[in-house]
Protein backbone atom coordinates (compact mmCIF):
# COMPACT_ATOMS: atom_id res chain seq x y z
CA UNK A 1 0.00 0.00 0.00
CA UNK A 2 2.97 2.26 0.71
CA UNK A 3 3.70 2.42 -2.98
CA UNK A 4 0.16 3.44 -3.88
CA UNK A 5 0.14 6.22 -1.32
CA UNK A 6 3.39 7.66 -2.61
CA UNK A 7 2.00 7.61 -6.11
CA UNK A 8 -1.09 9.48 -5.01
CA UNK A 9 0.98 12.17 -3.35
CA UNK A 10 3.07 12.63 -6.45
CA UNK A 11 0.01 12.93 -8.62
CA UNK A 12 -1.22 15.71 -6.38
CA UNK A 13 2.08 17.54 -6.53
CA UNK A 14 2.05 17.56 -10.32
CA UNK A 15 -1.66 18.15 -10.54
CA UNK A 16 -1.56 21.42 -8.62
CA UNK A 17 -5.17 21.30 -7.65
CA UNK A 18 -8.42 21.26 -9.48
CA UNK A 19 -7.83 24.56 -11.30
CA UNK A 20 -5.40 22.99 -13.75
CA UNK A 21 -7.37 19.83 -14.34
CA UNK A 22 -9.47 20.85 -17.29
CA UNK A 23 -7.71 21.62 -20.56
CA UNK A 24 -7.83 25.31 -21.28
CA UNK A 25 -10.69 25.86 -23.67
CA UNK A 26 -11.53 29.34 -24.77
CA UNK A 27 -14.46 31.04 -23.13
CA UNK A 28 -16.57 33.67 -24.83
CA UNK A 29 -16.92 35.51 -21.51
CA UNK A 30 -13.19 36.22 -21.52
CA UNK A 31 -13.15 37.68 -25.02
CA UNK A 32 -13.42 41.19 -26.32
CA UNK A 33 -16.42 41.30 -28.63
CA UNK A 34 -16.07 42.72 -32.14
CA UNK A 35 -19.52 42.10 -33.57
CA UNK A 36 -22.84 41.54 -31.86
CA UNK A 37 -25.84 40.05 -33.61
CA UNK A 38 -29.05 40.88 -31.79
CA UNK A 39 -32.41 39.31 -32.65
CA UNK A 40 -31.48 39.30 -36.30
CA UNK A 41 -34.08 37.93 -38.70
CA UNK A 42 -33.82 37.97 -42.46
CA UNK A 43 -36.56 37.30 -44.98
CA UNK A 44 -36.23 36.55 -48.67
CA UNK A 45 -39.73 37.64 -49.69
CA UNK A 46 -42.04 35.58 -47.47
CA UNK A 47 -39.43 33.04 -46.60
CA UNK A 48 -37.62 33.53 -43.31
CA UNK A 49 -33.96 32.62 -43.82
CA UNK A 50 -32.64 33.71 -40.41
CA UNK A 51 -34.70 33.28 -37.27
CA UNK A 52 -33.89 35.79 -34.58
CA UNK A 53 -30.19 35.08 -34.34
CA UNK A 54 -28.25 36.19 -31.25
CA UNK A 55 -24.50 35.83 -31.39
CA UNK A 56 -21.29 37.55 -30.39
CA UNK A 57 -18.18 37.43 -32.55
CA UNK A 58 -14.99 37.77 -30.49
CA UNK A 59 -12.20 40.08 -31.62
CA UNK A 60 -9.03 38.62 -33.16
CA UNK A 61 -10.40 35.12 -33.13
CA UNK A 62 -11.62 32.82 -35.86
CA UNK A 63 -15.32 32.06 -35.71
CA UNK A 64 -16.69 29.37 -38.00
CA UNK A 65 -20.27 28.93 -39.16
CA UNK A 66 -21.15 25.36 -40.03
CA UNK A 67 -24.38 23.67 -41.05
CA UNK A 68 -26.01 21.95 -43.99
CA UNK A 69 -26.80 23.78 -47.23
CA UNK A 70 -29.62 26.25 -46.82
CA UNK A 71 -29.15 26.62 -43.06
CA UNK A 72 -28.49 30.33 -43.38
CA UNK A 73 -24.79 30.45 -42.60
CA UNK A 74 -23.79 32.30 -45.77
CA UNK A 75 -26.80 34.58 -45.44
CA UNK A 76 -25.72 35.45 -41.92
CA UNK A 77 -22.13 36.03 -43.04
CA UNK A 78 -23.32 38.35 -45.79
CA UNK A 79 -25.28 40.37 -43.24
CA UNK A 80 -22.00 41.43 -41.64
CA UNK A 81 -21.07 43.70 -44.52
CA UNK A 82 -24.56 44.25 -45.87
CA UNK A 83 -24.12 42.16 -48.98
CA UNK A 84 -27.79 41.23 -48.67
CA UNK A 85 -28.62 44.85 -49.55
CA UNK A 86 -27.94 43.76 -53.10
CA UNK A 87 -30.79 41.23 -52.96
CA UNK A 88 -34.02 43.08 -53.74
CA UNK A 89 -36.32 40.72 -51.87
CA UNK A 90 -34.21 40.58 -48.71
CA UNK A 91 -35.57 42.30 -45.62
CA UNK A 92 -33.82 42.52 -42.28
CA UNK A 93 -35.03 42.91 -38.71
CA UNK A 94 -32.93 43.24 -35.60
CA UNK A 95 -29.49 44.67 -35.06
CA UNK A 96 -25.94 43.95 -36.03
CA UNK A 97 -23.46 45.95 -34.01
CA UNK A 98 -19.88 46.67 -34.97
CA UNK A 99 -18.53 47.92 -31.68
CA UNK A 100 -21.69 49.65 -30.47
CA UNK A 101 -22.87 51.00 -33.83
CA UNK A 102 -25.69 49.22 -35.64
CA UNK A 103 -24.44 48.72 -39.20
CA UNK A 104 -28.03 48.77 -40.46
CA UNK A 105 -28.62 52.33 -39.21
CA UNK A 106 -29.65 54.71 -41.97
CA UNK A 107 -26.59 56.94 -41.59
CA UNK A 108 -24.10 54.12 -42.25
CA UNK A 109 -22.00 54.55 -45.39
CA UNK A 110 -22.00 51.05 -46.86
CA UNK A 111 -18.83 51.54 -48.92
CA UNK A 112 -16.96 52.65 -45.82
CA UNK A 113 -18.45 49.76 -43.82
CA UNK A 114 -17.12 47.31 -46.40
CA UNK A 115 -13.67 48.79 -46.04
CA UNK A 116 -13.86 47.93 -42.35
CA UNK A 117 -15.40 44.51 -42.96
CA UNK A 118 -13.80 42.80 -45.97
CA UNK A 119 -15.04 39.69 -47.69
CA UNK A 120 -13.51 36.83 -49.62
CA UNK A 121 -15.69 34.51 -51.68
CA UNK A 122 -15.71 30.83 -52.54
CA UNK A 123 -14.30 31.30 -56.00
CA UNK A 124 -11.27 33.53 -56.24
CA UNK A 125 -12.25 36.65 -58.12
CA UNK A 126 -9.13 38.60 -59.03
CA UNK A 127 -9.56 41.46 -61.45
CA UNK A 128 -8.13 40.88 -64.95
CA UNK A 129 -5.19 43.10 -64.07
CA UNK A 130 -1.67 42.63 -62.84
CA UNK A 131 -0.97 41.09 -59.44
CA UNK A 132 0.25 44.48 -58.26
CA UNK A 133 -2.81 46.34 -59.48
CA UNK A 134 -5.15 43.84 -57.88
CA UNK A 135 -3.71 44.55 -54.46
CA UNK A 136 -3.34 48.29 -55.09
CA UNK A 137 -6.92 48.59 -56.34
CA UNK A 138 -8.58 49.31 -53.02
CA UNK A 139 -5.81 51.69 -52.05
CA UNK A 140 -6.25 53.70 -55.23
CA UNK A 141 -10.00 53.78 -54.57
CA UNK A 142 -9.22 55.18 -51.15
CA UNK A 143 -7.29 57.97 -52.89
CA UNK A 144 -3.75 56.81 -52.28
CA UNK A 145 -1.54 57.71 -55.25
CA UNK A 146 1.95 57.98 -53.80
CA UNK A 147 3.97 55.22 -55.45
CA UNK A 148 6.11 54.50 -52.42
CA UNK A 149 3.10 54.04 -50.16
CA UNK A 150 1.48 51.82 -52.76
CA UNK A 151 4.63 49.71 -53.19
CA UNK A 152 5.06 49.29 -49.47
CA UNK A 153 1.47 48.40 -48.84
CA UNK A 154 1.30 45.93 -51.75
CA UNK A 155 4.41 44.18 -50.44
CA UNK A 156 3.05 44.18 -46.90
CA UNK A 157 -0.31 42.77 -47.98
CA UNK A 158 1.24 40.08 -50.20
CA UNK A 159 3.54 39.07 -47.35
CA UNK A 160 0.55 39.02 -45.02
CA UNK A 161 -1.23 36.71 -47.42
CA UNK A 162 1.85 34.44 -47.61
CA UNK A 163 2.17 35.10 -51.33
CA UNK A 164 5.07 37.53 -51.61
CA UNK A 165 7.84 34.99 -52.09
CA UNK A 166 5.95 33.31 -54.89
CA UNK A 167 5.11 36.45 -56.86
CA UNK A 168 7.69 39.10 -56.02
CA UNK A 169 9.46 38.64 -59.35
CA UNK A 170 6.30 38.84 -61.43
CA UNK A 171 4.20 41.51 -59.81
CA UNK A 172 3.18 42.89 -63.18
CA UNK A 173 2.02 39.59 -64.66
CA UNK A 174 -1.69 39.14 -65.12
CA UNK A 175 -3.32 37.75 -61.96
CA UNK A 176 -5.47 35.36 -63.99
CA UNK A 177 -2.33 33.38 -64.82
CA UNK A 178 -1.93 32.31 -61.20
CA UNK A 179 -3.11 29.02 -59.74
CA UNK A 180 -6.46 28.89 -57.93
CA UNK A 181 -4.77 28.75 -54.53
CA UNK A 182 -2.56 31.70 -55.38
CA UNK A 183 -5.54 33.64 -56.72
CA UNK A 184 -7.39 33.07 -53.46
CA UNK A 185 -4.44 34.30 -51.44
CA UNK A 186 -4.19 37.28 -53.81
CA UNK A 187 -7.82 38.12 -53.09
CA UNK A 188 -7.08 37.89 -49.37
CA UNK A 189 -4.09 40.21 -49.91
CA UNK A 190 -6.40 42.61 -51.72
CA UNK A 191 -8.79 42.49 -48.78
CA UNK A 192 -6.18 43.12 -46.12
CA UNK A 193 -4.41 45.86 -48.12
CA UNK A 194 -7.05 48.34 -47.02
CA UNK A 195 -6.59 47.19 -43.41
CA UNK A 196 -10.09 46.10 -42.46
CA UNK A 197 -11.00 45.11 -38.91
CA UNK A 198 -12.99 42.06 -39.86
CA UNK A 199 -12.46 39.51 -42.63
CA UNK A 200 -15.42 37.45 -43.80
CA UNK A 201 -14.46 34.27 -45.61
CA UNK A 202 -17.20 32.46 -47.48
CA UNK A 203 -15.97 28.93 -48.22
CA UNK A 204 -12.50 30.30 -49.02
CA UNK A 205 -10.91 26.92 -49.70
CA UNK A 206 -13.70 24.84 -51.16
CA UNK A 207 -12.46 25.28 -54.73
CA UNK A 208 -8.84 24.55 -53.84
CA UNK A 209 -6.65 21.45 -53.72
CA UNK A 210 -5.62 20.10 -50.27
CA UNK A 211 -2.19 21.75 -50.22
CA UNK A 212 -3.56 25.17 -51.21
CA UNK A 213 -6.27 24.60 -48.63
CA UNK A 214 -3.66 24.03 -45.93
CA UNK A 215 -1.87 27.22 -47.00
CA UNK A 216 -5.09 29.18 -46.68
CA UNK A 217 -5.72 27.64 -43.26
CA UNK A 218 -2.19 28.49 -42.20
CA UNK A 219 -2.80 32.02 -43.43
CA UNK A 220 -6.03 32.27 -41.44
CA UNK A 221 -4.10 31.27 -38.36
CA UNK A 222 -1.57 34.09 -38.96
CA UNK A 223 -4.21 36.65 -39.85
CA UNK A 224 -6.12 36.24 -36.62
CA UNK A 225 -3.33 38.05 -34.79
CA UNK A 226 -4.52 41.23 -36.49
CA UNK A 227 -8.06 40.60 -37.69
CA UNK A 228 -11.34 39.26 -36.52
CA UNK A 229 -12.17 36.42 -38.88
CA UNK A 230 -15.51 34.85 -39.61
CA UNK A 231 -15.49 31.83 -41.89
CA UNK A 232 -18.27 29.82 -43.47
CA UNK A 233 -17.25 26.31 -44.39
CA UNK A 234 -18.83 23.07 -45.46
CA UNK A 235 -15.76 21.23 -44.37
CA UNK A 236 -16.23 20.38 -40.71
CA UNK A 237 -12.66 19.25 -40.23
CA UNK A 238 -11.59 22.61 -41.57
CA UNK A 239 -13.80 24.39 -39.05
CA UNK A 240 -12.31 22.17 -36.34
CA UNK A 241 -8.77 22.96 -37.51
CA UNK A 242 -8.92 26.71 -37.99
CA UNK A 243 -11.57 28.14 -35.70
CA UNK A 244 -11.63 29.15 -32.05
CA UNK A 245 -15.41 29.30 -31.92
CA UNK A 246 -17.99 27.41 -33.91
CA UNK A 247 -21.63 28.18 -34.56
CA UNK A 248 -23.83 25.37 -35.83
CA UNK A 249 -26.87 26.53 -37.79
CA UNK A 250 -29.83 24.58 -39.00
CA UNK A 251 -32.85 25.80 -41.00
CA UNK A 252 -32.23 29.44 -40.12
CA UNK A 253 -31.71 28.82 -36.40
CA UNK A 254 -28.51 29.13 -34.45
CA UNK A 255 -28.59 25.72 -32.78
CA UNK A 256 -25.37 25.84 -30.82
CA UNK A 257 -22.50 28.25 -30.44
CA UNK A 258 -19.38 27.81 -28.35
CA UNK A 259 -15.67 27.05 -28.18
CA UNK A 260 -14.65 24.83 -31.10
CA UNK A 261 -12.91 22.37 -28.77
CA UNK A 262 -16.16 21.81 -26.96
CA UNK A 263 -18.42 21.66 -30.03
CA UNK A 264 -16.27 18.96 -31.60
CA UNK A 265 -15.77 16.83 -28.50
CA UNK A 266 -18.79 17.36 -26.26
CA UNK A 267 -21.57 19.22 -28.09
CA UNK A 268 -24.59 20.17 -26.02
CA UNK A 269 -27.32 19.58 -28.59
CA UNK A 270 -28.26 16.37 -30.30
CA UNK A 271 -28.69 18.15 -33.65
CA UNK A 272 -25.09 19.35 -33.45
CA UNK A 273 -23.88 15.91 -32.46
CA UNK A 274 -25.72 14.29 -35.36
CA UNK A 275 -24.40 16.80 -37.87
CA UNK A 276 -20.74 16.68 -36.89
CA UNK A 277 -20.69 12.90 -36.56
CA UNK A 278 -22.40 12.49 -39.91
CA UNK A 279 -25.63 10.94 -38.72
CA UNK A 280 -29.17 11.16 -39.95
CA UNK A 281 -30.95 14.02 -38.19
CA UNK B 1 -24.91 17.84 -23.33
CA UNK B 2 -26.19 15.66 -26.10
CA UNK B 3 -26.63 12.07 -25.05
CA UNK B 4 -24.23 10.03 -27.13
CA UNK B 5 -25.45 7.61 -29.70
CA UNK B 6 -25.03 4.13 -28.34
CA UNK B 7 -26.15 2.65 -31.61
CA UNK B 8 -23.91 2.60 -34.57
CA UNK B 9 -26.49 2.25 -37.30
CA UNK B 10 -27.38 5.91 -37.71
CA UNK B 11 -24.40 7.22 -39.65
CA UNK B 12 -24.99 8.23 -43.22
CA UNK B 13 -22.01 6.03 -44.05
CA UNK B 14 -22.98 2.39 -43.53
CA UNK B 15 -19.32 1.41 -43.66
CA UNK B 16 -18.53 3.76 -40.76
CA UNK B 17 -21.37 2.23 -38.75
CA UNK B 18 -19.93 -1.19 -39.37
CA UNK B 19 -16.43 -0.12 -38.34
CA UNK B 20 -17.49 1.43 -35.03
CA UNK B 21 -19.78 -1.47 -34.20
CA UNK B 22 -16.99 -3.89 -35.01
CA UNK B 23 -14.56 -2.12 -32.69
CA UNK B 24 -17.11 -2.11 -29.91
CA UNK B 25 -17.84 -5.83 -30.36
CA UNK B 26 -14.14 -6.62 -30.29
CA UNK B 27 -13.66 -4.77 -27.02
CA UNK B 28 -16.55 -6.71 -25.53
CA UNK B 29 -15.01 -9.95 -26.75
CA UNK B 30 -11.65 -8.96 -25.28
CA UNK B 31 -13.34 -8.02 -22.01
CA UNK B 32 -15.05 -11.40 -21.89
CA UNK B 33 -11.78 -13.16 -22.53
CA UNK B 34 -9.92 -11.20 -19.85
CA UNK B 35 -12.69 -11.86 -17.34
CA UNK B 36 -12.42 -15.57 -18.12
CA UNK B 37 -8.64 -15.42 -17.63
CA UNK B 38 -9.06 -13.85 -14.18
CA UNK B 39 -11.67 -16.40 -13.14
CA UNK B 40 -9.51 -19.32 -14.22
CA UNK B 41 -6.35 -17.85 -12.71
CA UNK B 42 -8.15 -17.58 -9.37
CA UNK B 43 -9.39 -21.14 -9.73
CA UNK B 44 -5.87 -22.29 -10.49
CA UNK B 45 -4.56 -20.44 -7.46
CA UNK B 46 -7.16 -21.74 -5.01
CA UNK B 47 -7.03 -25.32 -6.21
CA UNK B 48 -3.30 -25.27 -6.97
CA UNK B 49 -4.11 -26.59 -10.42
CA UNK B 50 -0.92 -26.48 -12.47
CA UNK B 51 -2.52 -27.49 -15.77
CA UNK B 52 -5.10 -24.76 -15.52
CA UNK B 53 -2.42 -22.24 -14.50
CA UNK B 54 -0.34 -23.13 -17.57
CA UNK B 55 -3.39 -22.72 -19.76
CA UNK B 56 -3.99 -19.23 -18.38
CA UNK B 57 -0.36 -18.29 -18.96
CA UNK B 58 -0.52 -19.74 -22.46
CA UNK B 59 -3.67 -17.77 -23.30
CA UNK B 60 -2.26 -14.38 -22.37
CA UNK B 61 -0.77 -13.86 -25.82
CA UNK B 62 -4.28 -14.05 -27.28
CA UNK B 63 -5.33 -11.15 -25.06
CA UNK B 64 -2.25 -9.22 -26.21
CA UNK B 65 -3.08 -9.98 -29.82
CA UNK B 66 -6.59 -8.61 -29.38
CA UNK B 67 -5.20 -5.39 -27.93
CA UNK B 68 -2.90 -4.89 -30.90
CA UNK B 69 -5.66 -5.63 -33.36
CA UNK B 70 -8.16 -3.22 -31.80
CA UNK B 71 -5.48 -0.55 -31.54
CA UNK B 72 -4.80 -0.84 -35.25
CA UNK B 73 -8.46 -0.65 -36.05
CA UNK B 74 -8.82 2.50 -33.95
CA UNK B 75 -5.84 4.14 -35.72
CA UNK B 76 -7.43 3.32 -39.03
CA UNK B 77 -10.73 4.88 -38.03
CA UNK B 78 -8.97 8.00 -36.72
CA UNK B 79 -7.05 8.36 -39.97
CA UNK B 80 -9.90 7.69 -42.34
CA UNK B 81 -12.95 9.05 -40.57
CA UNK B 82 -11.69 11.83 -38.31
CA UNK B 83 -14.41 11.01 -35.80
CA UNK B 84 -15.92 13.84 -33.78
CA UNK B 85 -18.00 14.22 -30.63
CA UNK B 86 -19.33 10.89 -29.27
CA UNK B 87 -17.63 8.89 -32.03
CA UNK B 88 -14.33 10.47 -31.06
CA UNK B 89 -14.96 9.83 -27.39
CA UNK B 90 -15.80 6.20 -28.17
CA UNK B 91 -12.47 5.69 -29.94
CA UNK B 92 -10.54 7.42 -27.16
CA UNK B 93 -12.37 5.36 -24.54
CA UNK B 94 -11.70 2.14 -26.47
CA UNK B 95 -7.98 2.83 -26.93
CA UNK B 96 -7.63 3.41 -23.19
CA UNK B 97 -9.91 0.55 -22.16
CA UNK B 98 -7.97 -2.07 -24.07
CA UNK B 99 -4.73 -0.96 -22.41
CA UNK B 100 -6.28 -1.61 -19.01
CA UNK B 101 -7.80 -4.88 -20.20
CA UNK B 102 -4.41 -6.02 -21.41
CA UNK B 103 -2.88 -5.18 -18.02
CA UNK B 104 -5.65 -7.11 -16.28
CA UNK B 105 -4.69 -10.01 -18.51
CA UNK B 106 -1.08 -9.65 -17.34
CA UNK B 107 -2.19 -9.71 -13.71
CA UNK B 108 -4.20 -12.88 -14.37
CA UNK B 109 -1.08 -14.42 -15.84
CA UNK B 110 0.90 -13.37 -12.76
CA UNK B 111 -1.66 -15.00 -10.46
CA UNK B 112 -1.41 -18.18 -12.51
CA UNK B 113 2.39 -18.15 -12.08
CA UNK B 114 1.95 -17.79 -8.32
CA UNK B 115 -0.26 -20.85 -8.43
CA UNK B 116 2.57 -22.79 -10.10
CA UNK B 117 5.01 -21.50 -7.46
CA UNK B 118 2.72 -22.49 -4.62
CA UNK B 119 2.32 -25.95 -6.09
CA UNK B 120 6.08 -26.50 -5.88
CA UNK B 121 6.33 -25.38 -2.26
CA UNK B 122 6.10 -27.77 0.61
CA UNK B 123 4.99 -25.50 3.40
CA UNK B 124 1.96 -24.92 5.60
CA UNK B 125 -1.12 -23.26 4.17
CA UNK B 126 -1.24 -19.49 4.11
CA UNK B 127 -4.31 -17.21 4.30
CA UNK B 128 -6.19 -18.96 1.53
CA UNK B 129 -9.73 -18.19 2.48
CA UNK B 130 -9.12 -14.44 2.52
CA UNK B 131 -7.73 -14.31 -0.97
CA UNK B 132 -10.78 -16.17 -2.18
CA UNK B 133 -13.03 -13.43 -0.77
CA UNK B 134 -10.96 -10.67 -2.31
CA UNK B 135 -10.84 -12.56 -5.61
CA UNK B 136 -14.61 -12.84 -5.68
CA UNK B 137 -15.02 -9.12 -5.03
CA UNK B 138 -12.58 -8.22 -7.78
CA UNK B 139 -14.29 -10.57 -10.23
CA UNK B 140 -17.68 -9.06 -9.43
CA UNK B 141 -16.32 -5.57 -9.92
CA UNK B 142 -14.69 -6.47 -13.24
CA UNK B 143 -17.88 -8.12 -14.40
CA UNK B 144 -19.99 -5.08 -13.47
CA UNK B 145 -17.57 -2.67 -15.13
CA UNK B 146 -17.56 -4.66 -18.36
CA UNK B 147 -21.32 -4.82 -18.22
CA UNK B 148 -21.45 -1.03 -17.79
CA UNK B 149 -19.12 -0.72 -20.78
CA UNK B 150 -21.32 -2.96 -22.91
CA UNK B 151 -24.36 -0.84 -22.12
CA UNK B 152 -22.39 2.41 -21.87
CA UNK B 153 -24.19 3.07 -18.61
CA UNK B 154 -22.38 5.73 -16.53
CA UNK B 155 -24.42 5.09 -13.39
CA UNK B 156 -23.60 1.41 -13.45
CA UNK B 157 -19.96 2.33 -14.12
CA UNK B 158 -19.89 4.62 -11.08
CA UNK B 159 -21.54 1.97 -8.92
CA UNK B 160 -18.98 -0.60 -10.07
CA UNK B 161 -16.08 1.80 -9.50
CA UNK B 162 -17.20 2.16 -5.91
CA UNK B 163 -16.32 -1.50 -5.31
CA UNK B 164 -12.74 -0.38 -5.60
CA UNK B 165 -12.89 1.40 -2.23
CA UNK B 166 -13.97 -1.80 -0.49
CA UNK B 167 -11.41 -3.84 -2.37
CA UNK B 168 -8.60 -1.51 -1.32
CA UNK B 169 -9.71 -1.68 2.29
CA UNK B 170 -9.99 -5.47 2.17
CA UNK B 171 -6.58 -5.68 0.53
CA UNK B 172 -4.92 -3.71 3.32
CA UNK B 173 -6.53 -5.80 6.01
CA UNK B 174 -5.49 -9.11 4.38
CA UNK B 175 -2.00 -7.72 3.96
CA UNK B 176 -1.80 -7.13 7.70
CA UNK B 177 -2.93 -10.69 8.30
CA UNK B 178 -0.22 -11.92 5.96
CA UNK B 179 2.40 -10.04 7.89
CA UNK B 180 1.12 -11.58 11.12
CA UNK B 181 1.34 -15.03 9.52
CA UNK B 182 4.94 -14.46 8.57
CA UNK B 183 5.89 -13.15 12.00
CA UNK B 184 4.24 -16.03 13.77
CA UNK B 185 5.59 -18.74 11.52
CA UNK B 186 8.70 -17.87 9.51
CA UNK B 187 8.41 -21.22 7.69
CA UNK B 188 5.34 -19.79 5.96
CA UNK B 189 7.19 -16.79 4.51
CA UNK B 190 7.76 -18.07 0.98
CA UNK B 191 4.19 -19.32 0.71
CA UNK B 192 2.66 -16.15 2.14
CA UNK B 193 4.83 -14.15 -0.21
CA UNK B 194 3.23 -15.81 -3.22
CA UNK B 195 -0.14 -15.01 -1.73
CA UNK B 196 0.92 -11.40 -1.21
CA UNK B 197 1.90 -11.11 -4.87
CA UNK B 198 -1.47 -12.52 -5.88
CA UNK B 199 -3.25 -10.10 -3.58
CA UNK B 200 -1.31 -7.30 -5.13
CA UNK B 201 -2.40 -8.47 -8.59
CA UNK B 202 -6.03 -8.59 -7.51
CA UNK B 203 -5.80 -5.08 -6.11
CA UNK B 204 -4.28 -3.89 -9.38
CA UNK B 205 -7.11 -5.52 -11.35
CA UNK B 206 -9.52 -3.48 -9.22
CA UNK B 207 -7.63 -0.31 -10.15
CA UNK B 208 -7.69 -1.14 -13.86
CA UNK B 209 -11.41 -1.93 -13.68
CA UNK B 210 -11.98 1.42 -12.04
CA UNK B 211 -10.11 3.11 -14.90
CA UNK B 212 -12.42 1.42 -17.40
CA UNK B 213 -15.43 2.66 -15.42
CA UNK B 214 -14.00 6.17 -15.74
CA UNK B 215 -13.70 5.81 -19.51
CA UNK B 216 -17.38 4.83 -19.67
CA UNK B 217 -18.25 8.01 -17.78
CA UNK B 218 -15.99 10.00 -20.12
CA UNK B 219 -17.67 8.51 -23.18
CA UNK B 220 -21.18 9.27 -22.01
CA UNK B 221 -20.72 12.62 -20.26
CA UNK B 222 -17.58 13.92 -21.94
CA UNK B 223 -16.15 14.50 -18.46
CA UNK B 224 -12.71 13.44 -17.42
CA UNK B 225 -13.13 12.01 -13.94
CA UNK B 226 -9.65 10.58 -13.46
CA UNK B 227 -7.56 11.43 -10.42
CA UNK B 228 -10.44 12.69 -8.36
CA UNK B 229 -12.22 10.91 -5.53
CA UNK B 230 -15.33 8.89 -6.25
CA UNK B 231 -17.27 11.32 -4.05
CA UNK B 232 -16.29 14.13 -6.41
CA UNK B 233 -17.18 11.99 -9.43
CA UNK B 234 -20.63 11.31 -7.99
CA UNK B 235 -21.06 15.00 -7.31
CA UNK B 236 -20.03 15.98 -10.84
CA UNK B 237 -22.46 13.52 -12.33
CA UNK B 238 -25.21 14.55 -9.95
CA UNK B 239 -25.41 10.94 -8.74
CA UNK B 240 -26.23 9.57 -5.28
CA UNK B 241 -23.45 10.13 -2.76
CA UNK B 242 -21.37 7.10 -1.91
CA UNK B 243 -22.29 5.03 1.10
CA UNK B 244 -19.39 4.55 3.45
CA UNK B 245 -20.01 1.00 4.55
Amino acid sequence: MVQTKEKTNMTHAIDMGAANRAPQTRRLEDEKIALTVRDLSLYYGDKQALKSINLQIPEKRVTAFIGPSGCGKSTLLRCFNRMNDLVDTARIEGQLLLGDKNIYDKDVDVARLRRRIGMVFQKPNPFPKSIYENVAYGLRLAGITKKRTLDETVEWALKGAALWDEVKDRLHDNALGMSGGQQQRLVIARSIAIKPEVLLLDEPASALDPISTLKIEELINDLKNDYTIVIVTHNMQQAARVSDYTAFMYLGDLVEYGATDKIFTVPEKKQTEDYITGRYG
Amino acid sequence: MASPNNRYDTHISAQYNAELEDVRQRVLAMGGMVEHQVTRAMQALLEIDADLAREVIENDHRVNGMEVHIDEECSRILARRQPAASDLRLIVAVIKTITDLERIGDEAERIARMSLDLGELDAPRGPHFEIETLGRQVQTMLHDVLDAFARMDPDAALAAAQHDIRIDREYESIMRQCITFMIEDPRSISRVFDIVWSLRSLERIGDHARNIAEYVIYFVHGKDVRHISLEQVAEELGAEPIRKD
